[in-house]
């Protein structure tokens, strides 16, 4: 059970052994993506031809497209990249302005508004997808027949796809933020004060450098559920498809190994984010 | 200062200002397009450009078995799926929370989570290269000739639960990690002192204690599962009959937006049934639950 | 009950040892508890006292030795099958579960059937002053009553010894005193022989009948509280338990019992040796704050020994316990002593020159610790 009580060998081999085939469950796909990337064949699939960079760097002469010469592709990761950007901005910076409202604020109504904040968390991304698209369309249709405007950006597309993300990804950025700032010791600021720093300063100096960490955090998670998000962006994409939406569509005509290659080419990205972030993090503690 | 009136008006205007982003965000994004939803799930197309309120949606659902077949096979998976997601989480998440000491555990964690740093695209891609008949899993068992001929993985509701499982795991080790951390060791040492067996201590002490993050935990998992589209859809191919699928169908595939905001409704409302029903179950709070998943 | 008498022991420690990685914890100490006495064990953070205390209950593993409860060797024996139960310091109440559930959870683990258990979970309840609360909810209960669910807890399941972990620390300061009164009568109500571990000396005093003082995973001395406080067997002890003035010098002469100590500063006192130290060892001399008589002129102190003169530098007014702080007036060490009850100093002047003496007889020096 716990390490002060004593507990029989079999089990002790039992978690063991179960803690093995539960990691090898978590890694084996990922291990495979990554293993066929370098496989010398027209399709990920065994047996093993040998090794080659065709699925990075070839060319049409060579007859496989690589993934750096595979402009649909490159178009699609930028787009994505072009999305999380916009979709992590906007989060952070309304989940820090909620942080504030929600654990500062005096007002009527504010614990409908907190519960409110997390309704989007509750709500399936299908659902938020087709609930905007509609929305948004009778408003662009209203504009058109009362103004005769026609409101290029509430068709789908990119713009809609970052509303979409925004719409539940800041409800994430806020729970995260107002988790620390609850945690926060005001008298940290009342001292700070006290020693005859403006509210202004006191929030730049004491209050907002103690949310930074929340703040990286919830920028990379911010960051991270905008890239991978499939649901929500399946139903307002537009003629643009960000990467999930553009592998998702080849993999379903049975794509070549070049999706192998952006696959661990992501897999290396979102690692050396997250060991920047744990670096980050151990910096602080020590 | 001439009276009080003058910083209060400003507070209230700072107030105002504070208020309008978030306002906007969940007004103009989440409560207008599901009223809106609603107002279009019960619209029914007349004539070309004129439109009459009906059930009709509703009743489309309820006539054609197709459809909440569909449903309720959609709801039992993601029911089986957050189960099994439970079963194989609690113990690693013990081992992290309890067995591994400091540094070990926070490690296991990380790698734990890893995975889950990559987009589900890529770790579908993967679970297809391993099942599919032309993959590596088939061939092996090919050449050591446990089956005659490569048998296909790919395309059973059992793809479709690995899949599932496989992608959930994430938001139930989370919770559970984080509420088995917050039972004191001493109650566990107190309860052996007091003569209980492991089986006593689960039943007595830890489950009751990791209540709320196995509800937390559930209620995100069943969630997730119910509005996933991808896993099922790839996993599944034409045997997956998710719910989702007929959402994108009505939507984006046959243009008919007033049948697939009715679909839409219709698995929002079982979803918030669930979600209701797991905390009503567990005597949680929705925000306490919301707020430690 | 006197130590004197020989009587059963309910614990025997035969030379146990548990070494850490980097220290040892427990350093080869052997003691037996008497049965039905109140056994507490003191010492200051880190000395040990709670590695000690957990290998009796069976959270850890000795490395060496062996622990006898009842009579029965405890090696090999699982937590849960030792006859002994525990108070945890945080009490370890289970929030999940009411007062008299709690009370009644080691019953069940037992079998016994749900309305026996109950019955008899009310009555240890009644017994502990708590009767009508077993419906309650843990967290409707006050610290103190806290404090007796869960000794009422350990004791229906009637433990040969009950093992207390500073279950007073977490409380206030008023409600500390009123537990120690309430705990001491509740062990004598029950008979059950408690060890008891603590880093407060008052607590140990008032509580128990022998109190073993810890230090650095060994026994500095185990006795009475008076043995403790009148007889200190080393400076550890004179320093931990009880007020005490420290003065640290060199021995420059020594007639029969009594060393003269001359501190760093060149201030010469007399105090009786524990052991015989050699002229210029370096010692500590300890004088308590009560033993030193206090008067305006030198006629005032008790005469035949030897006087000295002070400068006020405070004075510390605390009710009974009030004391004034000193500074020898050649030497300006730091003395502090105790004020009569009489009121017949409180007019003291901060500053004004003061007598003072003690017996030293009861004055003791030790040889330095080595640093």
């Amino acid at each position: 059970m716990i390490p002060s009580l004593p507990s029989p060998r079999w089990l002790k081999a039992t978690t063991l052994l179960y803690l093995g085939g539960f990691l090898l469950f978590l890694f084996l796909p990922l291990v495979t993506v990554g293993v066929f990337a370098f496989n010398d064949a027209e399709y990920p699939a065994p047996p093993w031809h040998g090794f080659t960079l065709d699925w990075f760097l070839g060319n049409e002469a060579s007859g496989r497209v690589g993934l750096f010469r595979d402009e649909e592709l490159l178009g699609s990761l930028w787009t994505s990249f072009v999305v999380a950007c916009w979709v992590t901005v906007l989060s952070v910076a309304i989940g820090t302005l909620n942080a504030f409202l929600m654990e500062r604020g005096r007002f009527r109504g504010r614990e409908a508004l907190s519960l409110l904040m997390l309704v989007p968390l509750v709500v399936p991304g299908v659902i938020l997808g087709i609930s905007i698209l509609a929305f948004a369309s009778r408003i662009a249709e209203l504009v058109n027949d009362l103004a005769g405007l026609e409101l290029e950006f509430l068709r789908p597309g990119l713009p809609l796809v970052v509303l979409g993300q925004f719409s539940y990804i800041a409800a994430i950025a806020t729970v995260t933020i107002s988790a620390r700032l609850k945690r926060f010791d005001r008298t940290l600021e009342e001292a700070a004060l006290n020693l005859g720093a403006s509210r202004a300063a006191v929030l730049r100096t004491i209050t907002l450098p103690y949310l930074r960490p929340a703040m990286i955090g919830s920028a990379a998670i911010a960051f991270l559920m905008s890239f991978e998000n499939f649901n929500t962006t399946l139903m307002l994409v537009g003629s643009d498809a960000p990467l999930t939406i553009m592998m998702y569509g080849r993999m379903r005509e049975g794509a070549t190994p070049v999706l192998n290659a952006v696959s661990l080419f992501l897999m290396v990205a979102s690692a050396l984010l997250a060991l920047t972030l744990m670096r980050r993090g151990e910096r602080r503690d020590a | 200062m001439t009276g009080a009136a003058a910083p209060r008006l400003q507070a209230r205007l700072m107030l105002g200002l504070m208020l309008a982003p978030p306002l906007l965000w969940l007004f103009a994004l989440i409560v207008l397009p599901h009223v809106d939803l609603a107002v279009l799930s019960f619209r029914e197309r007349l004539g070309p450009g004129e439109y009459g309120r009906s059930l009709e949606q509703y009743r489309t659902f309820f006539g054609e078995p197709l459809y909440w077949h569909v449903f309720v096979r959609t709801a039992v998976m993601s029911a089986i799926a957050t189960l099994l997601t439970l079963l194989m989480a609690f113990p690693v998440a013990w081992t992290i929370a309890k067995l591994a000491r400091g540094r070990l555990g926070a490690l296991l964690l990380v790698v734990c989570l890893l995975p889950f740093w990559v987009s589900e695209t890529v770790r579908t891609l993967g679970w297809m290269i391993l099942l599919r008949e032309s993959g590596v899993l088939p061939q092996l068992l090919y050449h050591l000739g446990l089956t005659a001929a490569p048998v296909e993985l790919l395309y059973h509701d059992a793809t479709i639960l690995v899949g599932l499982v496989y992608t959930s795991l994430l938001f139930m080790v989370v919770p559970l990690v984080n509420s088995f951390e917050s039972l004191d060791n001493s109650l566990i040492e107190a309860a052996y002192d007091l003569g209980a067996s492991g089986f006593a201590i689960l039943r007595e002490i830890v489950i009751p204690h990791a209540k709320p993050g196995i509800t937390a935990g559930c209620i995100v998992v069943f969630m997730l599962t119910l509005g996933n589209y991808l896993t099922p859809n790839l996993l599944g191919g034409k045997n997956s009959q998710w719910f989702t699928e007929q959402i994108y169908t009505q939507f984006i595939t046959r243009f008919n937006w007033e049948q697939g905001a009715a679909f839409g409704f219709l698995l929002l409302a079982l979803s918030t049934a669930m979600v209701w029903l797991g905390l009503k179950l567990s005597g949680q709070r929705f925000g306490d639950v919301m707020r430690r998943a | 009950m006197s130590a004197a008498a020989p009587a059963a022991a309910d614990l025997e420690v035969r030379a146990v040892v548990k070494r850490f990685a980097d220290h040892t914890a427990v350093d080869s100490l052997t003691f037996s508890v008497t049965r039905g006495s109140f056994f507490s064990i003191l010492g200051p953070s880190g000395c040990g006292k709670t590695t000690l205390l957990r290998m009796i209950a069976g959270f850890i593993q000795p490395d060496d030795g062996d622990i006898v409860i009842g009579g029965r060797s405890m090696a090999g024996v699982g937590p849960n099958r030792r006859p002994v139960n525990m108070v945890f310091q945080q009490l370890a109440l289970f929030p999940m579960m009411s007062v008299g559930e709690n009370v009644a959870f080691g019953l069940a683990r037992r079998g016994v059937p749900r309305a026996e258990r109950l019955r008899r979970a009310e009555a240890m309840l009644e017994r502990v002053g708590l009767g009508g609360a077993g419906g309650k909810r843990v967290d409707e209960m006050s610290g103190g009553q806290r404090q007796r669910v869960a000794i009422a807890r350990s004791l229906v399941l009637e433990p040969t010894l009950l093992l207390l972990d500073e279950p007073l620390g977490a409380l206030d300061l008023k409600l500390r005193e009123h537990m120690k009164i309430e705990l001491k009568q509740l062990q004598a109500a029950f008979g059950t022989t408690f060890v008891y571990i603590t880093h407060d000396q008052s607590e140990a005093l008032v509580l128990s009948d022998h109190v073993a003082v810890m230090n650095r995973g060994r026994f500095e001395q185990l006795g009475t509280p008076q043995e403790l406080y009148y007889a200190p067997a080393t400076a550890f002890v004179a320093g931990f338990v009880g007020a005490n003035n420290r003065i640290p010098g060199r021995v420059t002469a020594a007639e029969g019992a009594i060393a003269e100590v001359v501190t760093a500063g060149g201030w010469t006192v007399r105090a009786r040796m524990s052991a015989p130290l050699a002229a210029g060892a370096a010692a500590e001399a300890f004088v308590r704050p009560e033993v030193a008589s206090l008067g305006r002129s030198p006629g005032e102190l008790p005469p035949g020994q030897p006087a000295h003169v002070g400068l006020v530098e405070s004075l510390l007014f605390d009710g009974a316990n009030s004391a004034v702080l000193l500074r020898e007036r050649a030497t300006r060490f730091e003395f502090r002593i105790a004020l009569p009850q009489t009121g017949r100093y409180a007019d003291l002047k901060v500053g004004e020159p003061v007598h003072f003496s003690f017996d030293p007889e009861r004055a003791v020096c030790y040889a330095a610790p080595a640093a």
